[in-house]
């Protein structure tokens, strides 16, 4: 009862921001002005998704002026990797190495229900996410998404890039996924989760 | 532009296809076809029957090579489409395992079903038919991946749509489950282990300029059906 | 060599400016991530200096278990798994899994559905023979195409979003009638596309059909004869560009196809130039489909009157007491045909594609089987570029047609 003791904590937060003088914000300025209107996409296009994508570079719906016409499908000169379609487990080596051939700075958007989270292909097949095998920085939902909404996504990339700040040591260290992480779910508790949502991994009522 | 070479309908030529409408469930129009198959192998012959206009023609799995080489040859039979080689397993599992073959004949139009019922604890393989339809070729691939059943005397029986390391199993059968046998993370890790672009296979490592400066010891292993990287 | 019409027939090489070289034989891999192969296929290419001496393709890595989903879920549940696997020919994959559950159902699609479901079918062959000559123009070299292609795919996804709500992956049909009816001023759009698409085809065959680039890459490329087409299972425009005139519509027909008045364009020497050929006219074709189809759509109702399959209208199903009882039985346990089997072919614009289901009397399929046409024509490829350069590898892989989701499913 009464006052309790406030635990001792650090009060003091250090922001990048603070840190840095005039000169290396107008240098992140330029830098992320540049990075994020010309941004060379890699599009890692499996399935159906990849051809909104290309709706999205034709004329319609032009992405050209957001800087990205130029498609790089090698991963050595590419900026962003957008994987649009579903990933199964065979490709998903294929898409790993795909992202660490990529150079720093590279970005991630994940187009897609089936490339953000497995997609309607909850199955022995299909990768459930391809964040579970590289790191993600944008995901756009739809199945497929509108063109507007990639170009939706692909302006909040724009957004991340202009936020960065040379100053972030960590920004452009290489992710490696985290085995310790609470992703992996054994199949009996998976399926106990998703019981109340119907049968759909019974063949029949009786439990086949 | 001259003539065509194969011409669909050319056995028939007064025949004018149509939609079909009104068909019955069982008691259809039987294909001339099954009654020829009973009279020239009767042994070979279960039974026949007609499901949605559809003629069902079940075999012994041993004879299938044989009245596929008769279906395809005969001149009155005709059948040189192969267009589809699946297989079916009941949820009844004590039903056995059918496998089926979808056979066109384009010049008198006629579509037959031919099935010969694998039962359950026998060995799973039928006959190839590759060496009538080079056709077969991957659709009996993919059957031995999805099912297991052997397909004796394809050149060339490995996995196709997974990767030849799978070891969950035979996705398309009724014990696999739909979310498969191992957990995901270990999926995810069986996976990306797997690697099947480093693992070149011995027909496509001969043709390395390196295969011959390999220790012969190696080339052995390899002859033997290994792959590298294991 | 030039005919006496002036048309180019064979092509005779260049005289060898260098001397013959005694080489190894090299070792390519191409793909599974690559902008030419029409998806994630690999192959696996042994190649003398720039001849390919021999092809292995490796597919599989877009294999998602299409055929497995479709034992756990309702027959209508299973219509948007068919957009996905053809995924440049949904409404006709929906068209043709309609097709087969109905047959296998026993029931009879009104009239107007059946019109309906031709213009569904044509609009989605337009659909994916534009793909189709974008991104082949655009492997061979020529990128204008490709835009001018996926402008007109804008106005046919437009047409489809005002009918079904989606523009690519359609869900168009349900067992026994169509998802939605056409709204009103639907028909004036269609005739205005119909109207003014033959514009566009003539625009492309001007800039493309005789070009000496194009021509030189494609004419003498790949080539199967006839018997051989046949005896490896091909079909559609890869099959009849070799001379053989199957087409399913016309051999085997359904929705009353053998009412309309269209031709099937036969090539001769089956290689990519007569491919090419094969698909433009068919563009052609298909118009002169629509413009039928147009003029014939009968009034009356789309869906079929069968209680077992199609859900009653919300006003009954919320005022009648059977109504509401069927409401219920459809949507938690789902329609059940009886038992049996049945193979439902259409002619999609890769070839034969089927449906062959199989069922045991319950709401859930016991086996939904796919027949996909891209997956046996690329089983041919190794045939068709033994003896050719690499850059022929790449025109053979897009005059073939495929779709990867199609083939691994």
């Amino acid at each position: 009862m009464g006052l309790t003791a406030r635990p001792d904590r650090q009060l003091v937060s250090v922001s990048p921001q603070s840190q840095e003088g005039w000169v290396t914000t107008k240098l992140d300025f330029l830098v992320n002005w540049g990075r994020a209107n010309s941004l060379w996409p890699m599009p890692f296009g499996t399935a159906c998704c990849a051809i909104e994508f290309m709706a999205t570079a034709a004329s319609k719906y032009d992405l050209a002026r957001f800087g990205m016409e130029r498609m790089s499908f090698s991963p050595r000169q590419a900026d962003v990797l957008i994987c649009a379609g579903r990933v199964p487990f065979k490709l998903a080596p294929v898409l790993r190495r795909i992202w660490q051939q990529m150079l720093q700075p590279k970005w991630c958007i994940s187009m897609g229900a089936c490339a953000s989270s497995g997609g309607m292909f909850d199955n022995y097949a299909v990768v459930q996410g391809i964040d579970t095998i590289i790191p993600v920085d944008v995901y756009v939902p739809g199945c497929p998404p509108r063109p507007e909404g990639l170009i939706y996504g692909i302006m909040m990339l724009q957004e991340k890039v202009k936020r960065e700040r040379m100053s972030d040591e960590r920004l452009r260290d290489e992710l490696e996924p985290d085995p310790a992480s609470k992703l992996y779910i054994p199949p009996e508790a998976i399926d106990e989760l998703s019981e109340p949502f119907g049968n759909s991994v019974h063949q029949t009522r009786s439990g086949l | 532009m001259t003539a065509p070479l194969v011409v669909p309908g050319s056995a028939d030529p007064a025949s004018t296809p149509a939609t079909l409408r009104a068909i019955p469930h069982r008691g259809g129009a039987l294909n001339p076809t099954a009654d020829r198959i009973k009279s020239q192998f009767a042994e070979a012959f279960v039974r026949a029957e007609v499901i949605w206009g559809e003629t069902n023609v079940y075999l012994r799995p041993e004879s299938v090579l044989d009245v596929v080489r008769y279906l395809h040859d005969d001149a009155q039979e005709r059948y040189d489409y192969l267009s589809d080689v699946t297989a079916v397993e009941y949820r009844d599992l004590e039903l056995p395992l059918q496998v089926v073959w979808h056979l066109r004949s384009l010049p008198f139009r006629r579509f037959l079903r031919l099935k010969a019922e694998l039962p359950k604890g026998t060995p799973l393989s039928v006959p190839s038919v590759f060496s009538i339809y080079s056709g077969a070729d991957w659709l009996e691939r993919e059957c031995y991946d999805m099912f297991g059943i052997v397909f004796e005397g394809h050149p060339d029986l490995r996995r196709i749509l997974m990767w030849e390391q799978y070891q969950e199993g035979y996705p398309l059968r009724k014990d696999f489950p739909l979310r498969g046998r191992f957990s995901r993370s270990e999926q995810l890790r069986q996976a990306l282990a797997a690697q099947p672009e480093s693992r070149y296979s011995m027909t496509e490592l001969t043709i390395a300029d390196a295969f011959e400066d390999l220790p012969l010891e190696m080339r052995q292993r390899l002859a033997g059906g290994e792959k590298t990287g294991e | 060599m030039v005919d006496e019409g002036g048309r180019v027939t064979t092509l005779e090489a260049p005289p060898a400016m260098e001397p013959e070289l005694e080489g190894e034989h090299m070792l390519i891999n191409l793909g599974p991530q690559h902008p030419a192969t029409h998806g994630v296929l690999r192959l696996v290419l042994e190649l003398d200096g720039e001849t390919v001496v021999r092809c292995i393709p490796h597919v599989g890595y877009l294999h998602c278990g299409f055929e497995k989903i479709g034992e756990y879920r309702q027959y209508n549940q299973i219509i948007p798994w068919t957009d996905r696997e053809d995924y440049l020919n949904s409404p006709g994959n929906n068209v043709a899994f309609a097709l087969g559950a109905e047959r296998l159902f026993g029931v009879e699609i009104t009239p107007r559905c059946t019109v309906l479901r031709v213009i569904a079918m044509e609009l989605s062959r337009i659909m994916s023979h534009l793909v189709w000559l974008g991104t082949t123009c655009i492997d061979i070299g020529a990128f204008t195409p490709f835009l001018w292609s996926f402008q007109e795919r804008e106005r046919i996804y437009t047409l489809l979003e005002q009918w079904i709500g989606a523009r690519l992956t359609t869900t168009l049909t349900r067992v026994g009638g169509m998802g939605a009816d056409i709204p009103d001023g639907w028909m004036d759009g269609l005739r205005d596309f119909v109207r003014t698409f033959p514009k566009t085809i003539a625009e492309v065959d001007r800039m493309v059909t005789r070009n000496g680039i194009w021509v030189g890459r494609t004419i003498g490329i790949g080539a199967m004869t006839g018997p051989d087409a046949v005896n490896a299972g091909l079909s559609g425009p890869l099959l009849r560009a070799s001379g053989v005139a199957y087409d399913v519509r016309k051999d085997f027909p359904y929705l009353d196809y053998e009412t309309y008045d269209f031709d099937v364009p036969v090539g001769t020497s089956g290689d990519v130039y007569d491919r090419f050929l094969v698909r433009m006219e068919e563009l052609r074709q298909s118009v002169r489909i629509l413009e039928q189809a147009a003029a014939r759509l009968p009034d009356g109702p789309v869906n079929v009157d069968d209680a077992r399959v199609i859900l009653p209208p919300k006003s009954k199903a919320t005022s009648e007491m059977e109504s509401m009882i069927h409401h219920f039985k459809q949507v938690m346990e789902g329609p059940r045909p009886p038992i049996g089997e049945c193979y439902v072919a259409v002619e999609s614009p890769k070839g034969e594609k089927g449906y062959y289901f199989v069922s045991d009397g319950t709401p859930k399929p016991v086996r939904w089987r796919i027949r996909p046409p891209s997956y046996v024509n690329l089983s041919a490829i190794p045939r068709m570029v033994e003896g050719h350069l690499l850059s022929d590898v790449i025109a053979i892989n897009a005059s073939i047609d495929i779709v990867m989701g199609e083939i691994d499913r």
